[in-house]
């Protein structure tokens, strides 16, 4: 990433209020995933979206101040989550990748429909930023 | 409800997933990838056995009923291919503990090489074709990183092309696959094989059936389509050869099997004939190159072009006892390969070149390595007690049985010619003079003891032949028998 020695003012005021719409966006993307269009890739690839503009704006070590994580665990964790979700079928002895849902009333939000395929698609949430800022990352420090 | 058929695929995977946390610490990555291959060896071992007993498994997953979710189908064939693949696994990792060197070690090798064996095993048991081609590109994308790793040049060269020809197969398998869905409107195999039976295997299917012989081709290295194979295999570490030597191609050939014994079966006068033909010149060209190079990688690397011919043409002759015979040829060539490529490694490492003209005399300072490469010099080229000679034994009763007298023998004569190319690698380099007495030789204590592992086991599959056969003949019965996988699959 080149140092950044012009005045960016706008563009790091705009990028402080944009980043989070993008952010709250791609979270409606990956919760609407199930009946709407939407899921675990493209919120994934969207919240990555909203660290590279951060990264456009300021620079690679401001941003990892921000986020202090080693994306290649962030994608090994994601990785995990979804294979445990699948696992998670072998204790009541179902095939591989069973998944089921229920409804429960929440506190705020009522009668709410959860499903464990949730949890497989946080999983390849995690994989898709881990994956897409590991690559941005390694090619943004060689110079 | 059978969740032994996913362990194969499950426990490389998860352990390929927790060794990217492990990849600082270099002894615990080592100790975790060899407790991982142990724990699939005996999941493998233990589905087969189930499925000697109880017949083919099959697992839905999600519990979602063939043909609308995705199966994956375990029968004895694929289920021994799986359990070779996991021991050569096991014994390439414990030859990478000497040879591959700390700093590809830290940069996830050992996870590479478990999502490999997971791409591999997964391509083996699914039922399903567009899962064999996700499992084929995870193999892939495990590969592309494996023979990358490290970074020299000849990788950085032989890689690029590797990934642009693989890319390329990749898109025709999916150009394939689409042909093949537009016709019959399903993607799982058993009932692919339904539909094309009813139907009636029209031109146009034939036609598909060409395409998906020309994309598996190009990943088993068959005559017109294994150019891109010497250059690739010759570039990354021994032990990463060795990995690729054994399995890859092989899993190329495992879905031709599979594709033209369940799919592919209604005009076999066409492409059965046609694999045939193929498999004869990929025979000559293999023997061909291994003949003409002195350089020992080279040679190990034509002699798979030769072994794939063979196996091939194994399974264009379809009959019973050549299907036998491919198997019993799959198997051994997995094993025997995976040893050459580490005798060469090892090879390499004390010789300090890879060129034959420069070596002699190493059986006094190295008789262990000298005698291994002897054996299984002999094993590769079918000489009886060892485990080369029944699988081709049968290939050829099959040919003949198949009336391809011609073809038959020239897999006769290449044995031959196979048996010449590595006996030169013998007698050059292990007999006569030593040459270069000045040059202090490195120390490769450890670094043989996974190639003689591999070895004794050919020993084991050639003398213990009584032993297996059962376990052979059913896998035989089943890749004959279409009907049974069919039921199997699609029962009420």
């Amino acid at each position: 990433m080149r140092k950044i020695d012009t005045n960016d003012m706008l563009l790091q005021v705009t990028t402080k209020i944009t980043a989070f719409i993008i952010l709250l966006f791609s979270l409606h993307l990956f919760l609407a995933g199930h009946n709407n269009p939407g899921g675990g890739f493209i919120g994934g690839l969207m919240s990555a979206s909203a660290v590279v503009l951060l990264l456009l704006a300021y620079d690679l070590k401001t941003v990892r101040r921000i986020l202090p994580f080693n994306f290649i665990y962030v994608a090994g964790v994601g990785l995990l989550i979804a294979l445990l979700t699948g696992m998670g079928s072998f204790l009541f002895s179902a095939p591989f990748l069973s998944h089921t849902f229920g409804y429960f009333q929440l506190p705020i939000l009522g009668k709410t429909e959860l499903a464990t395929a949730v949890l497989f698609d946080i999983g390849v949430y995690l994989v898709v930023v881990g994956v897409t800022m590991t690559i941005i990352q390694t090619i943004g420090e060689k110079e | 409800m059978n969740n032994l058929v996913i362990l194969p695929i499950l426990v490389p995977v998860l352990s390929a997933t927790l060794l990217i946390f492990m990849n600082k610490n270099i002894m615990l990555s080592r100790g975790f990838s060899v407790f991982a291959s142990l724990t699939a060896i005996a999941c493998n071992l233990f589905l087969v056995q189930t499925i000697f007993t109880n017949g083919i498994q099959t697992l839905y997953l999600g519990g979602w009923k063939a043909p609308f979710g995705i199966a994956l189908v375990a029968d004895q064939f694929a289920a021994l291919l799986v359990l070779t693949a996991s021991i050569v696994g096991l014994v390439t990792v414990l030859f990478s503990f000497r040879t591959i060197g700390k700093e590809r070690e830290r940069l996830f090798y050992y996870s590479g090489v478990q999502f490999l064996l997971a791409g591999v095993s997964g391509a083996f048991l699914t039922g399903d074709i567009f899962n064999l081609f996700v499992f084929f590109e995870l193999l892939l994308m495990a590969s592309y990183m494996l023979i990358v790793l490290g970074g020299s040049k000849p990788q950085l060269r032989e890689s690029l092309k590797y990934i642009v020809f693989n890319i390329i197969s990749s898109a025709l398998f999916i150009v394939g696959v689409a042909c093949l869905y537009a016709v019959t409107g399903t993607l799982n195999m058993a009932d692919l094989s339904v539909k094309i039976a009813e139907s009636g295997q029209t031109g146009l299917i034939t036609v598909i059936s060409i395409l998906f012989m020309i994309v598996f081709g190009l990943k088993a290295g068959i005559f017109p389509l294994y150019f891109w194979l010497p250059g690739s295999y010759h570039a990354p570490p021994a032990a990463i050869s060795a990995l690729f030597g054994a399995l890859l191609t092989k899993v190329g050939l495992y879905a031709i099997a599979r594709v033209f014994t369940l799919i592919f079966i209604h005009d076999t006068g066409f492409t059965h004939t046609f694999m045939a033909w193929l498999a004869a010149l990929t025979v000559i060209f293999g023997v061909i190159g291994s003949i003409a190079y002195s350089d020992v990688q080279k040679i190990v690397i034509y002699n798979i072009v030769t072994a794939v011919g063979v196996i091939l043409f194994g399974i264009a002759a379809n009959t019973p006892a050549s299907l036998q015979g491919a198997i019993y040829y799959l198997i051994h060539d997995m094993v025997i390969k995976g040893a050459l490529f580490m005798l060469a490694g090892a090879l390499f490492v004390y010789a300090g070149t890879n060129n034959l003209k420069k070596m002699g005399g190493l059986i006094q300072s190295q008789p262990l390595l000298g005698w291994m490469f002897f054996i299984s010099a002999l094993s590769l080229a079918g000489i009886p007690p060892l485990s080369g000679f029944v699988g081709k034994l049968k290939i050829v009763e099959g040919g003949f049985s198949a009336g391809h007298m011609t073809f038959s023998i020239l897999v006769l004569l290449s044995s031959l010619l196979v048996l010449y190319s590595v006996m030169r690698i013998f007698m050059l380099a292990f007999w006569g003079e030593e040459q270069d007495m000045r040059r202090r030789k490195p120390s490769i204590k450890g670094m043989v003891y996974p190639g003689v592992l591999l070895v004794i086991l050919s020993l084991a599959i050639g003398l213990g032949t009584e032993f297996i056969a059962p376990y052979i003949n059913q896998a035989a019965e089943m890749l004959s028998t279409p009907e049974k996988y069919i039921q199997a699959v699609l029962k009420e």
